[in-house]
C-alpha cells in the first residue's frame, strides 16, 4: 500500500541518485582547469546552501553566521593537519563537530531572540569571531595558514591532497553535497521535519501543541553547523590556503544562504538549483567582466539577485515544477 | 594613564557615536515603518560621501554648504528605491522577509559595483574644508573641530526627526507603522508614507555622510563597516526607536573608543559587539524597543 507521499519521496530519491551519477560523470569529458574548478565550487556551494537550508529553510531561523561554522571546520582540520599531523579525513569530522558545537553556542543565546533581532545577533557573533581570528597569531592571524603539499605522502585520499589532478576534490565536494541533500531528504520525511516546520510557521502555536521549540531550533542548528563545518574542511584542503577573510568573513554568511534563498528556501531542490544558476553566473561575470576591476561584475551580480528575488520570490526551483507552500497570510514578513 | 587621556578618548568616542547614531536613525526609521532591514544602508552612506567628495572636488565648495543638497539628493534616492524596488518586494506572496533582505543585499552589491565603476577603488579624502584639521583645547583635552561639528549636526538632525514625529505627518507615519492596513480606511496613502519614510531615512544617512566625508576617507567599501555598526546600534537601541538609536549610538561610540584605549585597538569592535550581546540577553528587544 503506497500513499502519494511515499511515492513522491521515492521518486525524489530516484531523481537524486540519477543526478548524483550525472554529476559524477560531468567533469570527465572536461579537461579545462577553469571549468572543473567552477563545477567543484558550484557543487560545494550546493552542499553548503543545503546545510544552511536545514536551519534557515526548514526551521525558519534566518542565520547569518554560517561563515563561522564554515571557518571553524576549515581551521580545525587545517590546524590538526599542520600542528598535529592528523589527516584531514579525520580532521574533517573534528571540524564538523566544532561547527555543530559553535552553532549550539551561537544558538543558545540567540534563539531567545526573534525576527530581525535574531538575524542581526548572528551577524554580530560571526563578526566577533572573525575579529578574534584576525588577531589570534597562533592560528595564523591575518596572514592565514598555508597547507603545504607533502611530497613524502604524495597524492592520497586519506590526506585529501592531490597535486595536479583536481578531480578527486570534485568527488569529495559531491559526496559532501550528496550527504547534505540526503540529510535534508531524511528530515523532510521525519517527525523532526514536521516539528521544525511548525516552529517556522508559528512558534507560539507550535508550543501550545507541546512542541519543544528551543530544543528543536538547537537540533536544527547543530546539524546545519556540523555539515557546514565539514564543507569548510573540504574547501580548505581544496584551496590549500585559509585566512579569516576567505573562510570567516561576514560576506560568506550571506553567500552561503543566497543559493538556497534564490533557489527556493525550505525545499529539497532549491539550494541545488540556486547554486547551479547563481555560482556559475557569479564566477563567469567575475572572470569575463571583473578583470578590469571596474565593478561591472558586481553591478550585474547585484542586479541579478534583485531580479530573481523579485521575479521568483518562491525560488527558481518553482520553474522546474517544485511546489512551494504559500505562507499562512502576511505573517511571513515577521518570521524573517 | 592619566585622566586627560581617558577623557580625550571618551570625547572622540562620544562624537563618533553621534555619527553612528544618525546613520542608525535612518535605518531604524525605515525598519520601524516597514519592518524592513535595509542591507544597502551602508551603500547609501557611501554614495552621500562620494557626492560630497565629487562636488567639493569639482567646485571647491565647502562640504558644509553641501549638507542640504546632498540630503535632498539622498531623499530623492530613498523615494526612488522605495518605488522601484521595495514597493514590489512588499507585495510578493512568498518569503517576504527574505526577499526584502536579499533585494536590499543585491542593491548593496550593485551600488558598490557602480561606485567602483564610476570612481575607481582608490581611497579618496577631502583635503580642504573650513573645518578641516582644526582642534581646540578644552582644559588639556583637544577637541577636533570636524568631529565636533559632525556631532552637533547629528544632534540637530535628531531634533528635526523628533520634530517631524510631532507633526501631522509624523502621526500618520506612526499610525502606518502600527497598522498598515487600517490607515487606508482613514484616508492615509500608505504608499506615499512609505516612500516618504524611505526618503527621510536616506536623508538622515546623507547628512551623516557629508559630515563624515570631511574627516574620513571615501572608498566603494566604506559603507560596509558603518552599516554593521548601524545594525548593532539599531538592535541595541530597539528596532524602530529613535531615542534608542541616539542612546545606543553614543554608548557604542564610547565603548569602541574605550576598548581601543584600555584593551587593544584591533579589538575595539569586539568590545562594542560584546556590550550589545550582553544587553540583548537582558533586553531581547533592545534598550528602548517595543516591537
Amino acid at each position: 500500500m503506497q500513499t502519494s507521499i511515499t511515492r513522491r519521496r521515492r521518486l525524489e530519491l530516484l531523481i537524486g541518485a540519477v543526478l548524483l551519477v550525472a554529476l559524477a560523470l560531468l567533469p570527465l569529458p572536461i579537461h579545462d582547469v577553469y571549468t572543473r574548478n567552477l563545477i567543484i565550487i558550484t557543487v560545494l556551494f550546493a552542499g553548503l546552501a543545503q546545510a544552511w537550508n536545514i536551519l534557515g529553510g526548514y526551521c525558519g531561523q534566518i542565520s547569518l553566521s554560517h561563515a563561522l561554522y564554515f571557518g571553524a571546520g576549515a581551521y580545525v582540520s587545517t590546524l590538526l593537519l599542520t600542528r598535529a599531523g592528523l589527516p584531514p579525513t579525520i580532521g574533517m569530522f573534528a571540524g564538523g563537530a566544532l561547527g555543530g558545537l559553535m552553532a549550539l553556542l551561537v544558538g543558545w543565546p540567540c534563539f531567545r531572540l526573534s525576527g530581525h533581532y535574531y538575524a542581526i545577533a548572528t551577524v554580530v557573533v560571526g563578526e566577533i569571531f572573525f575579529l578574534l581570528a584576525l588577531n589570534w597569531d597562533w592560528i595564523g592571524g591575518a596572514t592565514g595558514i598555508n597547507i603545504p603539499y607533502s611530497r613524502a605522502i604524495g597524492d592520497s585520499w586519506l590526506w585529501l591532497q592531490f597535486r595536479i589532478d583536481k578531480l578527486p576534490y570534485h568527488y569529495a565536494a559531491l559526496a559532501f553535497a550528496a550527504v547534505a541533500w540526503l540529510v535534508a531528504w531524511l528530515i523532510e520525511g521525519s517527525r523532526w521535519g514536521f516539528v521544525w516546520r511548525a516552529v517556522k510557521d508559528d512558534p507560539i502555536a507550535a508550543r501550545s501543541l507541546a512542541v519543544r521549540v528551543f530544543p528543536s531550533k538547537m537540533a536544527a542548528a547543530a546539524i546545519s553547523g556540523a555539515l557546514t563545518g565539514i564543507g569548510g574542511a573540504i574547501y580548505a584542503q581544496y584551496v590549500g590556503y585559509i585566512d579569516p577573510d576567505s573562510v570567516l568573513h561576514g560576506q560568506l554568511s550571506i553567500l552561503i544562504p543566497l543559493p538556497a534563498v534564490l533557489g527556493g528556501v525550505g525545499t529539497l531542490w532549491g539550494p541545488l538549483v540556486g547554486a547551479g544558476v547563481l555560482i556559475p553566473l557569479s564566477e563567469l561575470t567575475r572572470s569575463y567582466l571583473g578583470g578590469s576591476g571596474r565593478g561591472v561584475d558586481l553591478m550585474i551580480y547585484g542586479g541579478l539577485i534583485i531580479l530573481v528575488a523579485l521575479a521568483r520570490p518562491q525560488g527558481l526551483a518553482s520553474l522546474i515544477g517544485v511546489r512551494v507552500r504559500a505562507p499562512a497570510g502576511a505573517d511571513d514578513a515577521r518570521a524573517a | 594613564m592619566t585622566t586627560t587621556i581617558v577623557l580625550q578618548v571618551a570625547v572622540g568616542g562620544l562624537l563618533m557615536g553621534l555619527i553612528y547614531a544618525l546613520v542608525a536613525a535612518g535605518l531604524s526609521l525605515i525598519f520601524g515603518l516597514m519592518d524592513v532591514v535595509n542591507f544597502a544602508h551602508g551603500e547609501l552612506l557611501m554614495l552621500a560621501m562620494y557626492a560630497t567628495f565629487i562636488i567639493w572636488f569639482v567646485t571647491g565648495l565647502d562640504p558644509l554648504l553641501l549638507l542640504l543638497p546632498v540630503a535632498l539628493a539622498l531623499f530623492a534616492l530613498g523615494v526612488a528605491i522605495y518605488h522601484l524596488l521595495m514597493a514590489r518586494a512588499l507585495s510578493v506572496r512568498f518569503n517576504r522577509g527574505m526577499v526584502q533582505i536579499f533585494v536590499t543585499f543585491g542593491l548593496a552589491i550593485l551600488l558598490r559595483g557602480a561606485a567602483q565603476f564610476t570612481f575607481g577603488s582608490d581611497f579618496q579624502s577631502i583635503g580642504t574644508s573650513w573645518l578641516a584639521n582644526r582642534t581646540f583645547d578644552l582644559g588639556g583635552v583637544f577637541i577636533p573641530v570636524p568631529q565636533l561639528a559632525a556631532g552637533i549636526v547629528s544632534l540637530l538632525a535628531f531634533g528635526a526627526l523628533f520634530a517631524i514625529g510631532r507633526t501631522e505627518f509624523g502621526r500618520a507615519l506612526e499610525a502606518t507603522r502600527e497598522d498598515r492596513d487600517a490607515v487606508a480606511l482613514i484616508g492615509i496613502d500608505r504608499d506615499r508614507i512609505f516612500a516618504f519614510g524611505w526618503g527621510l531615512g536616506a536623508a538622515a544617512v546623507g547628512i551623516a555622510g557629508v559630515m563624515l566625508a570631511i574627516f574620513y576617507y571615501v572608498s566603494p567599501n566604506v559603507g560596509a563597516n558603518f552599516a554593521l555598526i548601524a545594525y548593532v546600534t539599531v538592535a541595541l537601541g530597539g528596532f524602530g526607536s529613535l531615542l534608542g538609536a541616539l542612546v545606543a549610538g553614543i554608548l557604542i561610540g564610547l565603548v569602541e573608543a574605550l576598548t581601543a584605549l584600555l584593551i587593544e585597538p584591533s579589538l575595539k569592535q569586539v568590545g562594542m559587539f560584546a556590550i550589545y550581546l550582553a544587553v540583548l540577553m537582558f533586553r531581547p528587544r533592545g534598550l528602548f524597543g517595543t516591537m
